[in-house]
């Protein structure tokens, strides 16, 4: 484990000399720059099974890998009945029965999926991984997040909640030198009455721990420009369907709302636990994915056509193994998948090369193989949607290689 | 050329940068403060918060002293009141098996009903699950137009006159108090269960303790075991005269982290928290690590009791069954990454799934009906294991686990991580490395006893060091129950705090992940929960927490930035 770690962290010493960026950076962040534009991050915690989100089904391996929780082919190529089938994208993928609702976004060009993607970091604890795909820094753990480094510098036109995060704490995602702040509640999102509010702004203004001082400033400034927008009306399209999005519905309903309030939101966090599943894997996956899939269909119908400044991307620690353990579930693996979602995206596609799963083409010979780093493909994201350029300081030691093209731009 | 020097430069100003600074670090580890401090300090670590008069306390008795009964809690008098406070928290007493039949899920009323199981024998329970037994057989009887005989829950208008259902809804408290106790117990019974939801709470919190019981059973009788986990936990962290006991009792369980509303757990996890957690808080690391590994809430949070060995008895030869059998490495993983060695701790995908073998046939009777740990023979994988290079010979049976757990709880990565867990916990969220090392030796000399571990750390000068003095935040339960304890509130019950916990982002035995929550400041200092908190302290203060009474205008103080930190 050390060596491992020692080498990782040496390489990306080395690594960020070389640092010379390609040239199709230059020209994403020129399109980037000027307008009002959001980044979604959406993190699925537990280890989401990517290859029954994902099914590729035209693998014959898959269906021996998995004989009793395999999602069956698209109806027409095989038994089973349609609910229970995956839904046809390109003739060898297929989405989870369940993720119907995304399948117009596939359809209209808005909805792009990478396969066999994740982190270079072998590790496969939950909690490490985690660590490691929010800090944007494989085999290590940074005190900040890929999206907090992702924001150019603040200037009088930033926003109070430029970046923000849905859930009671600030994930390892957005922390960082740049002001983002954790909302659990839009409503409650404030503090007794306007007297005393401002004695505890002017207390913690005055705290000699500057952590206290500089959460509080950036808490009191959010919460004024908050209360602004919660005392108008709020009647999205759509309101059921957010919330038969479950956790992630809410959190989406409320980063729709300040999104549509044009307060300025850059970058948006939300999360989604469950997806460990060692046992009972098919019921409780479809819960999850029905949820998912509604959450994120009822964002995207609520934004409209701010989608063409929107893209939203997903990610999970790592995959899980190829083949079914014994307890109808999987143990946990390496390769998954992301999803990336807005007006942008050069979208109807799936990116990145099938390493296929064969025993000989499995990591380990156990799990789906990676061969698209997940920074490049938040890269491309940073890079072309927010424009940061600098790269080097979103992911230090990571230098992408050639363009995915994910985005029209 | 040139950018490559002056990136070498710049690397070489940041390590010495860095280097300077934990020399700094370091330095502030070793300058001592003051005793007023060194008190403050003990009743800010070691308790859940100073009341009032108790740094005076401790200075008459002598701070080397307090610590030392703190260490030896079954020396410490327990204080009457919080067994006074505990006596209506029945489910807190009961075995697993108890609490499935007490307080049932619908499920297991239905087996009630059906003569599989017994009611409960306490006559209050019995009536009120009698009530929804009834309730739902009537819904059921409407869904199907048939069965007009069946028993009634009737709507309340049926049960009481129009003036009565008024006073119930709109009285002060003494009038609805003094007209629901004018109703005879059985009518009292059919009411609560004809209640809407919001009057029944407006009733509760008024309400008597053993009223309060009746209405939390019509609520839902499943719901009762954890409202009293967490009532419990508070009232004991609150009101508990052996602090230290307490502190490390949240430690330890956050450490064997299980999360409660993961299927059976729901009745496992009480009997966890009391016999495989709290007896060996103060004693030694094996012994607690053994009782989580056979505590049967913890092989179901973390699947082993599912898991079958590829080569087991059951499966050779045999067909296996669609899906449900083979081997599942959670509970394998997480031991050594979370419980023992720590992730760094040298071992490799391999001897995960060594452990896993080893712990296979390790499981539960009955999980759903509140099971019992039990070794499946048939289920267990009998072959060779090599577990980070100790060769375990094939034929150990149950024996194998038991090795696995006699190698790791004694291995010099657990001792240098739960040295240093325990350290960040109690001194600093990164705590001294020298401090660490000498924490892990007295772990292995002392064959892992944990109040050696704790001596050692308690008679170190970097616990009472400059770096360690009023550096760490509070966690929400912290910050709750000190605030409280700040005012001396007095509590009547304890499931309002547990929300308001919540709230400030520590969801008490609802923690998902087999981490459990981080011990250090970082994460805890974020906006949602700076105003949460502020919040909860105005709350506190206005008397606004149902079930807390506090006379006290502190809200600002307790809102303030330092009342954040210990």
């Amino acid at each position: 484990m050390m060596t491992r770690r020692l080498f990782v962290r040496g390489s990306a010493i080395v690594m960020a000399g070389i640092g010379a960026a390609p040239s199709w950076l230059a020209r994403a962040a020129e399109g980037a720059r000027g307008k009002r534009k959001t980044l979604v991050a959406i993190f699925q915690r537990g280890a989401a099974d990517s290859l029954n989100v994902v099914v590729p089904f035209s693998e014959k391996r898959y269906y021996e890998l998995r004989p009793t929780i395999g999602i069956a082919a698209p109806s027409g190529q095989n038994s089973g009945p349609a609910q229970n089938s995956a839904i046809d994208l390109d003739g060898r993928f297929g989405l989870h029965p369940q993720l119907q609702p995304l399948k117009a976004f596939w359809d209209k060009g808005q909805l792009a999926i990478v396969e066999a993607t994740g982190s270079p970091d072998p590790s496969r604890s939950h909690f490490d991984a985690q660590d490691y795909m929010e800090s944007g820094t494989p085999g290590k753990t940074s005190g900040d997040g890929w999206l907090n480094r992702a924001l150019l510098p603040a200037g009088p036109e930033t926003s109070p909640v430029r970046a923000i995060a849905m859930g009671a704490q600030l994930p390892r995602t957005l922390r960082g030198d740049r002001a983002a702040i954790a909302v659990n509640d839009m409503q409650s999102f404030q503090v007794g009455n306007q007297d005393t509010s401002s004695i505890l702004e002017s207390m913690y203004a005055g705290s000699a721990d500057s952590r206290l001082e500089r959460t509080g400033k950036d808490a009191f400034a959010a919460m004024k420009m908050i209360r602004s927008i919660t005392q108008g009306p709020n009647n999205p399209p759509g309101n059921q369907q957010y919330f038969q999005g479950g956790e992630l519905g809410r959190s989406l309903q409320q980063v729709a709302r300040l999104i549509k309030a044009d307060v300025g939101v850059e970058a948006a966090f939300a999360e989604v636990g469950g997806w460990d599943h060692h046992g009972n894997e098919p019921g409780q996956l479809a819960n999850l994915l029905r949820q998912f899939g509604q959450a994120l269909s009822a964002f995207c119908q609520d934004m409209g056509d701010r989608m063409d400044d929107i893209v939203l991307v997903t990610m999970s620690e790592f995959g899980r193994t190829a083949q079914e353990n014994g307890n109808n579930g999987t143990d946990h693996g390496h390769g998954g998948a992301m999803m990336v979602l807005g007006g942008p995206v050069r979208g109807g596609k799936i990116y990145g090369r099938w390493p296929g799963l064969a025993t000989e083409q499995l990591y380990e010979g156990r799990d789906l193989a990676v061969t698209t780093d997940f920074r490049a493909v938040l890269s491309e994201l940073v890079a072309g949607h927010l424009g940061q350029t600098n790269l080097a300081q979103v992911f230090p030691g990571f230098t992408p290689g050639d363009r995915l093209g994910l985005l029209r731009s | 050329m040139r950018r490559t020097a002056l990136l070498a430069l710049a690397s070489a100003l940041c390590l010495a940068y860095a280097n300077k600074k934990s020399a700094d670090e370091a330095r502030q580890f070793l300058k001592q403060i003051p005793n007023n401090e060194k008190i403050t300090q003990a009743l800010n670590r070691l308790t859940f918060g100073p009341r009032p008069g108790d740094a005076e306390q401790v200075r008459s008795q002598g701070l080397k002293k307090w610590i030392d009964l703190q260490l030896h809690p079954e020396r410490i008098p327990e204080n009457p009141v919080l067994a006074e406070k505990l006596k209506t928290l029945d489910t807190l007493t009961m075995s697993a098996e108890q609490l499935v039949q007490n307080y049932p899920t619908p499920q297991i009323v239905k087996q009630m009903v059906a003569g599989q199981m017994p009611f409960p024998t306490d006559p209050d329970r019995r009536m009120m699950i009698e009530k929804l037994v009834a309730k739902a057989e009537k819904k059921q009887g409407q869904a199907e137009q048939a069965n007009p005989d069946a028993p009634e829950a009737q709507p309340l208008a049926d049960l009481l006159p129009r003036e009565q259902i008024r006073t119930l809804r709109t009285g002060t408290p003494e009038q609805r108090m003094a007209a629901f106790q004018a109703l005879t117990k059985d009518r009292q019974a059919d009411v609560i269960a004809a209640l809407p939801a919001g009057m029944r709470q407006g009733l509760f919190q008024f309400a008597p303790p053993e009223l309060r019981r009746r209405i939390e059973l019509a609520n839902g009788p499943q719901q009762v075991v954890a409202r009293d986990l967490m009532e419990g936990k508070l009232l004991r962290a609150i009101y508990s005269n052996r602090q230290l006991d307490e502190v490390l009792a949240d430690f330890w369980f956050n450490h064997f982290n299980v999360f409660l509303d993961k299927g059976a757990d729901r009745y496992l996890v009480t009997a966890y928290e009391r016999e495989a957690i709290r007896p060996h808080v103060l004693g030694k690391f094996k012994d607690l690590l053994e009782a989580t590994a056979k505590s049967p809430a913890m092989l179901f949070y973390l699947d082993n009791w599912q898991s079958v060995g590829p080569d087991a008895p059951q499966l050779r030869g045999a067909v296996p069954k669609k899906g449900k059998r083979g081997l599942n490495e959670n509970y394998g993983r997480e031991l050594l990454e979370l419980h023992t060695l720590g992730v760094d701790g040298g071992y490799t995908q391999r001897d995960v799934t060594e452990v896993a073998r080893c712990f296979t046939g390790w499981t539960i009777n009955q999980p759903q009906r509140g099971g019992t740990f039990a070794f499946n023979r048939r289920t267990h994988d009998n072959g060779e294991k090599v577990v980070l290079g100790v060769t375990i010979p094939a034929g150990g049976g149950m024996a194998d686990g038991e090795k696995v757990l006699d190698i790791v709880a004694h291995h010099p990565s657990t001792a240098r991580f739960i040295s240093r867990k325990l350290a960040q916990r109690f001194v600093a969220d990164e705590p001294p490395p020298a401090l660490v090392e000498r924490m892990a030796q007295t772990f292995l000399k002392s064959d892992g006893d944990l109040r050696e571990v704790m001596r050692t750390m308690l008679d170190s000068k970097e616990a009472w060091s400059e770096g360690a003095y009023r550096s760490k935040m509070k966690s929400p339960l912290e910050m709750v129950t000190s605030a409280v304890r700040a005012v001396n509130g007095n509590v009547d019950f304890a499931f309002a705090l547990a929300n308001q916990v919540a709230q400030l982002g520590q969801p008490l035995y609802r923690k998902q992940e087999p981490t459990g929550y981080s011990n250090s400041s970082k994460e805890w200092v974020n906006s949602a929960g700076l105003l949460a908190r502020m919040n909860f302290a105005l709350q506190l203060a206005n008397d606004k927490v149902p079930g807390v009474k506090v006379d006290t205008a502190a809200g600002m103080t307790l809102g303030s930035p330092e009342f954040q930190k210990k």
